[in-house]
């Protein structure tokens, strides 16, 4: 095969010559994805059985994992999955096992009220809908690119800071952990039938 | 094609949002309820996320990970209490959790 | 062979630094077909080596020493009814296996091999592999779920309950490891290569390192990666003789065989993590205080050398298969098998001799590549051995007692020789 060929082929299936730049965000997977995350996301609310929703809710929160990926924020995506997809989504299953939802199937999906709250939800998105109209001005289009490659050393100098110099979130940091533990605490306490 | 821009972002975040308001507003399910919640949180965490990079800043990077901090916490305490209250009503529909009323 | 496979052989960076999606493709082809293969020949090899731990011989009559029965075993599973319970929920039924498999697939987009034999190098590869990782319980708690049945409910519970559990031990024991990346450049590194790169710059395996602190914990991360994927002496969630076989008793046929190649890939994916972050890698012994291309070329020999080897136990079988005429179709078998064998040793050995004259050649980067491979392998195949000996000798445990070792012991230990590792780095550096 000649060279020139051998350089087509390669460049053929080669994206981009800069890695770190790539254009990952390109429209087709971004209304794949925004797609995914919204169908989810009304199968959640629409859903008869609690093991459905979660299941929808799981395909919302991974498709929302790579929407961060496309935004150039692979450590906020990480911790996405992690802590939701493999954490808080399996403590949801875990709980909806538990509390067993045979009578559940056949139940009232929506409560008595639930006009009231359609129309809430509604002036809510119209809301939204004449602060997009309205503010399209606020949103320019740019899009500055954050260095993807030192991502999490940035995110963790802001959160520890460096060099013998507290981040500027430290103390935020320290009261989250703060959170955690009293979350922890008062789940035990709740749950324990006797302590 | 049109280029993805911070406010493609914004849009879907927001409907997500309104997915998870008319989640919380209209099931009864408490569980279901609590996932709202969860699409609420997310689609506060795209937002941040999204400005983020319009910004070029990194500090909605950081809120989006406090906030995840605080999802878990969220989830973890109102499990606990479903599983609470199931314990003692036998029941997880919202409508029926009114032992204030009597 | 065409230039621009002779370009990828030689290549010195990984398809997804490249950016070429072909080139990926078939990284993700070849590695999807070797890692069905290893779980095949594991499949085989567990058995035997459990036959043998208990003085039994194991499969012996389908091919030679039952070479042939895993693939017996997956035409008769494909052959078998497909059964969904009346009452099971149907979707959910179906697709539990399916996420299983592609958690535990999917990371093996970020396994390095090699410095370059990886699909992709992310900058968060050890997130993304605990992360996904720790997706495949979703496929066990689903099916568990979905089964409709008691037996299967109770088993995804234990497992859901486990695995979260065992999962913050992990986490803990693989931030000790990488915060050891930092040590001598002070800036640390999450991904994968980078992990075994800065091993070989420090000039220590990660086990060894602050010892015995990175001991304790890569064998609270053995531990606690048994208990998460499920295996003796953890798997209360598939106890056969507790729950008969735990979240997946309703299922069968194909359905079934997808969970036991989810569960042994999710093994290996594990086995590699471990072996990534505390065993040094692709790393061969001692790379940097043996590093004179005349070691280079020894070190080489050894794939061709181990298949030698195996060809010639593989002879010895033949030789020592009673004569008879019973027996002339498996000796016929066993010494095809060993010729196989030694046809790859003797092509590993001419690369091996063909890389030997220059460095910078194609065949010399093809022969680091496969010495690479050889070593990872190599090492993975000994986390292989270490998951069947468990299950061989331990009996199960209870299961308040893997609860109560899982918060009570290895979390506080895991906690302990991070904090330590923390403050040896600042002192030593």
């Amino acid at each position: 095969m000649n060279p020139s060929l051998n350089m087509a082929l390669i460049s053929a299936f080669t994206t981009t010559t800069d890695p770190g730049m790539a254009p990952v965000a390109t429209p087709f997977f971004f209304y794949l994805l925004s797609g995914l995350a919204v169908a989810g996301g009304f199968l959640v609310i629409t859903r008869r059985n609690p093991v459905h929703c979660a299941l929808a809710l799981i395909v919302t929160l991974i498709a929302m994992a790579h929407l961060y990926l496309m935004l150039y924020a692979p450590f906020v995506a990480a911790v996405q999955i992690i802590v939701y997809a493999g954490g808080i989504m399996v403590l949801f299953l875990f709980v909806i096992m538990l509390v067993s939802i045979e009578r559940a199937s056949k139940d009232r999906r929506f409560n008595r009220i639930w006009p009231v709250g359609l129309a809430a939800a509604c002036a809510l998105m119209a809301l939204f809908v004449s602060a997009f109209v309205k503010g399209r001005a606020l949103f320019p289009d740019r899009m500055i690119a954050i260095p993807e490659g030192s991502n999490t050393q940035q995110v963790a100098s802001m959160l520890y800071g460096e060099a013998g110099r507290m981040g500027q979130y430290t103390f935020a940091f320290e009261i989250a952990s703060l959170l955690l533990l009293v979350a922890i605490l008062g789940a035990v306490i709740m749950t324990k039938k006797k302590i | 094609m049109v280029p993805i821009t911070t406010f493609h972002y914004l849009v879907v975040a927001a409907a997500l949002f309104v997915l998870g308001v008319i989640g919380v507003l209209t099931r009864r399910n408490v569980v279901i309820m609590l996932m709202s919640i969860e699409l609420i949180l997310n689609a506060v965490n795209l937002n941040l996320v999204a400005f983020s990079r319009m910004w070029g800043r990194l500090e909605g990077q950081v809120f989006a990970i406090f906030i995840v901090v605080d999802a878990a916490a969220e989830a973890a305490v109102g499990l606990g209490i479903l599983i609470a209250f199931f314990r003692n009503k036998e029941t997880i529909n919202v409508d029926e959790i009114d032992l204030l009323k009597w | 062979m065409p230039n621009f496979i002779m370009s990828y052989l030689g290549s010195t960076v990984t398809p997804g630094e490249a950016g070429n999606q072909f080139w990926a493709l078939i990284y993700v082809l070849i590695i999807f077909a070797a890692v069905s293969l290893a779980v095949v020949a594991m499949n085989w090899f567990e058995r035997k080596a459990l036959a043998h731990f208990q003085i039994r011989l194991g499969p012996m009559r389908v091919g030679p020493h039952g070479l042939l029965q895993p693939i017996a075993d997956a035409l008769k599973l494909a052959l078998k009814e497909d059964i969904i319970p009346a009452e099971a929920d149907q979707f959910v039924f179906w697709i539990a296996p399916v996420i299983g498999l592609l958690a535990a697939f999917t990371v093996y987009t970020v396994i390095p091999f090699g410095p370059s034999q990886a699909v992709s190098d992310m900058n968060i590869g050890v997130l993304f592999m605990l992360g996904v990782s720790s997706l495949g319980v979703l496929g066990i708690v689903v099916a568990g779920w979905a089964s409709n049945s008691h037996y299967p409910l109770i088993g995804a519970l234990r497992s859901s309950a486990q695995m979260v559990s065992y999962e913050v031990a992990m986490g803990l024991a693989v931030v000790s490891a990488v915060l050891m990346t930092s040590m001598k450049t002070g800036t640390g590194t999450l991904s994968m290569i980078g992990i075994v790169e800065s091993q070989q710059q420090q000039g220590i395996w990660f086990i060894f390192k602050f010892f015995p602190l990175g001991l304790i914990a890569f064998v609270n991360f053995v531990i606690a990666m048994i208990a998460e994927t499920n295996r003796a002496p953890f798997d209360m969630a598939e106890a056969e003789s507790e729950l008969t076989a735990g979240y997946h008793t309703e299922y069968s046929g194909l359905r079934w065989s997808l969970f036991m190649l989810a569960e042994y890939a999710a093994m290996i994916a594990v086995s590699s993590i471990a072996v990534t972050l505390w065993l040094g890698g692709w790393l061969r012994p001692f790379p940097n205080l043996l590093n004179a291309p005349a070691w280079d070329f020894i070190f080489s020999l050894f794939p061709g050398l181990t298949f030698g080897a195996l060809a010639a136990v593989a002879v010895i079988g033949v030789m020592r298969m009673p004569v008879h005429p019973y027996f002339r179709v498996q000796r016929i078998g066993l010494a095809v098998f060993a010729a196989l064998l030694g046809f790859i040793a003797l092509f590993l050995l001419v690369i091996a001799l063909a890389g030997r004259s220059s460095d910078a050649t194609v065949a010399a980067r093809f022969r680091d590549g496969i010495d690479y491979v050889y070593w990872f392998v190599l090492k993975v195949a000994l986390f292989m051995y270490l998951f069947i000996w468990c299950r061989a000798t331990w009996p199960r445990y209870r299961f308040d007692q893997l609860m109560r070792v899982g918060w009570k012991v290895l979390l506080p230990i895991t906690l302990v020789v991070l904090i330590l590792t923390a403050i040896v780095g600042v002192i030593v550096s």
